[in-house]
This record gives C-alpha cells, structure tokens and sequence, in this order.
C-alpha cells in the first residue's frame, strides 16, 4: 500500500496549486520558496483545506471532495514540526511533551516517552519552560512532542530553517535517527544537503505544480 | 468614627454580593462575546459591539430607564420573567443585572484583546497534536488570554461594585435590598447629620477597591510569570 497519495488543487487570487504525487518512505517537497511546499504540508494537515482533490495516507482517505470527506486536522493523527517551533509558553516542557497523549486521550506510554526524551535528549529540560530555551532545543522538544502523539506521519516544515550552522548540524543528527526508525516522514525543504541526508524520495515544486518526482538523484 | 451601623453593613454585604454575582454571571457571555469579536466574522458583527458598548457611551439613567422598560414587572422581557416567577424590578437581582449590563464592555474589551494578540500559530499547532477546537480554545487560547480575563474581570468588577445612575433607576434605592454603598452615601449626603456615616462608608470603597486592584496585580504577575519564567 502506498504511503502517501496526493492529488489536490487549490486557487488563490494569484496563486494555483496543483499537485499530485504518490510516494513512500521519506518524502522531501523541495523546491524555491513560493513553489508552494508548506501549503501541500498543510493541505496534507488538515490546516488547509483544498478546493478539490483527495488525500490517502496509509489507505485511509483524509479529504475526497468528490465523497464529500474532510477529516478534521485534530483526527488525521499527522504530527507537524513547524519552522518555529511552536511551544506552548504556558507549559513545562513535559506537559508540551505530553500534550499530544493527553489530547488523543492515550494511555500513558512510559517506554516510548522515555526513548524518545532519551534519543531527543531532553531529559535536563522537562521541568523548564519554553521561554528561555535556545532555539535548537525548542526543536528538538517540538520534534519530541510531535512523536509522543504517535503520529502515523510526520510533516517536517523547514524545521532547520530559522536555526543557525552550529544548532542545524546539532538537530539532523536527530532527523537521521528517525530516518533509520522508518518513521513515515514528509520533510519540507530548500536545501539539497539537508534533503539527501534524510529523504528517500523527492517531490521538486516549482509555481504550484510537480516539477519531477523521483529519488535523491533530482536535487542535482 | 468606625463603627459600622448594621445598615452601613447591609449596604457592604448587598453591594459586594451584587458585583460579585454580576461579574461571575456575566463572565462566561464576556468570554464568549470577546471571542466572537476577536475572531469571527458574521453579519452585524458591528451592530453586535456597538449594542455592548452603548452603556459606555449612554447616560446611565438611559440605560436604567431601559432596562426598567424591558425588565420591569410590565415589561416585555419583564411580564414573561414574571410568569415563571422571576421578578428582576426593585430587587437585589435586578441590581445586578443592571451592574453586569453596565459593566459589559469593560469585561470584554481586555479580553478581546488579549485573544487578538495570541499568536494564531499555536492554535494551529495544538490542532495538529490532536485537540479539537473547543479543546483548543481550553488548554491554549484561554489560558493565553489569562491577562485579559483578569484585568477584564477586574475593571468589571470595580465597575458594577461603583455603578449607581442605572441601578438607582431600575430598582431604586431599597435599604436592605438594592441600596448599595454608593446609593447609601448618596442618601446620606441627602441628610443632616449624614456626613460621618458617609465617611466611613467612603473609606469602606477604597478599602474594597485596593483590595481588589491589589488582587489583580498580584495575579497578572503570577501569570506573567508562568509564561517567561524557567
């Protein structure tokens, strides 16, 4: 079964998108900025909803404007890491950490909260708050908070992007591990060294629509 | 010169009882209208915050009138409360239905915006993790606009515990019912030999008043810590 099938159009006032693409493992949607990448991964989260078109992850169809199917975001079960972060400043960082468990209304997993606090490395944080954090580890606890929802995909949007030399070489070390756990990922990117370190498969944007689709070899 | 009558403790009694229970009832519809304005668009959303706001703006008497009009024992509102026995005019209740009415919009303008200025983001976010939107609006938004709910809360209440001109109009000025500390030293001014009496029950007001400006400092800065804290 394939992972991921997209085929969705959505129309701006001077903007179209029109993608469609199938595909497994790690997918990078790489491409210039305004080629469209973060919509499609916002599309695929359910923050965004499509003009027309159908999203299948897994074989469970999350949007069909055809059927009349629009999963809302809150159930697609797709964990997103956002270029910021986005750490809720009310919150400890286990209580972010955990927010995805609690709001799923899953049983608490202490196995899986304790590996992943151990490969994310977190464990000297979870009584801090996001406030006065560096901002590569307010990745590493967004990334961690994605994962303790048990997502059956993460989306990955520029995560590197507002980060500088030194906290970027310090996070993909992360990003490959999750790689080797054969984790369904969809990685957002503009960068060609960073995608060949951690996708499978590449989706090349370009003005809204696929440019070439295929392996590691199209990032030239 | 502190001896407070029994009647000078009713008037404190009745008007804390009527803020109180004028800003814990209309908190919930302050939240709610907040929201709406902050983040909604429908039709007559203008129409919606200038009606909240015309107290503001409006002669109090205006307002009582009003509200004697709509909820007095004939009134539209009033005669059909009447049926299934709530009566609003000349009662305590009625006190404070005029209090929450006067101090509406100044519950709800902190808080809208304080939901304004949420970075939109962590909604999104917390959306993704698998809340739903009225989960969302629990455990993010609300917590969020914390500031604006207290200092919302606050104004409300310090409002509807000073609200005199609506309030003397729609329910009157009852010792032991609807006579308030404001409407107590107002009657006291009106006699000889009233001026102690009015004294202590103006010392009483600034006692309450910094008790609750006290309060709300004291629990925005436990809520600005919670969020640029360690």
């Amino acid at each position: 079964m394939t992972m991921l099938a997209v085929d969705v159009k959505r129309t701006l006032p001077n903007f179209t998108l029109e993608v469609a693409f199938s595909s497994d493992g790690t997918i990078a949607l790489f491409g210039p900025s305004g080629s469209g990448k973060t919509t499609v991964a916002n599309l695929i989260a359910g923050l965004v909803k499509p003009d027309a078109g159908r999203i299948v992850v897994n074989g469970d169809v999350l949007f069909d404007s055809t059927q009349r199917i629009d999963v809302p975001a809150h159930k697609r079960r797709i964990g997103y890491v956002f270029q910021e972060g986005r750490l809720f400043p009310h919150m400890s960082v286990a209580r972010n950490l955990d927010y995805g468990r609690r709001m799923n209304g899953l049983p608490r997993d202490d196995n899986d909260h304790d590996r992943i606090v151990a490969m994310l490395n977190l464990g000297h944080l979870l009584t801090r708050r996001p406030g006065k954090l560096s901002g590569g580890e307010r990745q590493r606890i967004a990334i961690g908070r994605a994962l303790l929802s048990k997502p059956r995909l993460l989306v990955l949007d520029e995560p590197l992007a507002s980060l500088d030399a030194a906290r970027k070489a310090e996070i993909l070390p992360y990003l490959e591990r999750l790689r080797a756990e054969k984790l369904p990922m969809i990685y957002v990117s503009h960068q060609p060294d960073e995608v060949r370190r951690i996708a499978d498969h590449v989706v090349r944007l370009e003005g809204g629509r696929v440019a070439a689709a295929g392996g590691v070899e199209l990032l030239g | 010169m502190f001896d407070l009558s029994p009647e000078e403790w009713t008037a404190i009694h009745l008007s804390l009882r009527i803020a109180v229970v004028a800003t814990l009832c209309s908190l919930p519809f302050g939240i709610a209208v907040a929201w709406l304005l902050a983040r909604k668009k429908f039709w007559g959303k203008g129409l919606l915050d200038g009606i909240i706001h015309l107290p503001l703006v409006l002669p109090p008497v205006v307002t009582g009138y009003l509200l004697l009009i709509a909820f007095g024992r004939k009134g539209f509102i009033g005669s059909w409360l009447a049926e299934i026995g709530i009566v609003l005019a000349f009662r305590w209740t009625g006190a404070a239905l005029a209090c929450a009415v006067m101090s509406f919009p100044l519950l709800v303008r902190p808080l809208r915006l304080s939901f304004e200025s949420i970075d939109r983001r962590l909604e999104d976010a917390a959306w993704t993790l698998g809340a739903s939107p009225l989960k969302v609006f629990l455990t993010v938004s609300l917590p969020l606009a914390v500031p604006g709910l207290i200092a919302g809360t606050l104004l409300g209440f310090a409002k509807a515990l000073g609200e005199f001109g609506a309030t003397i109009t729609f329910v009157s000025n009852i010792p032991g019912e609807t006579q308030t500390i404001s409407a107590a030293i107002y009657t006291l001014t009106q006699i000889p030999d009233g001026d102690a009496a009015a004294g202590r029950l103006v010392l009483v007001s600034i006692v309450i008043a910094l008790i609750a400006l006290v309060a709300s400092e004291w629990l925005s800065r436990r809520a600005g810590q919670r969020f640029h804290g360690e």
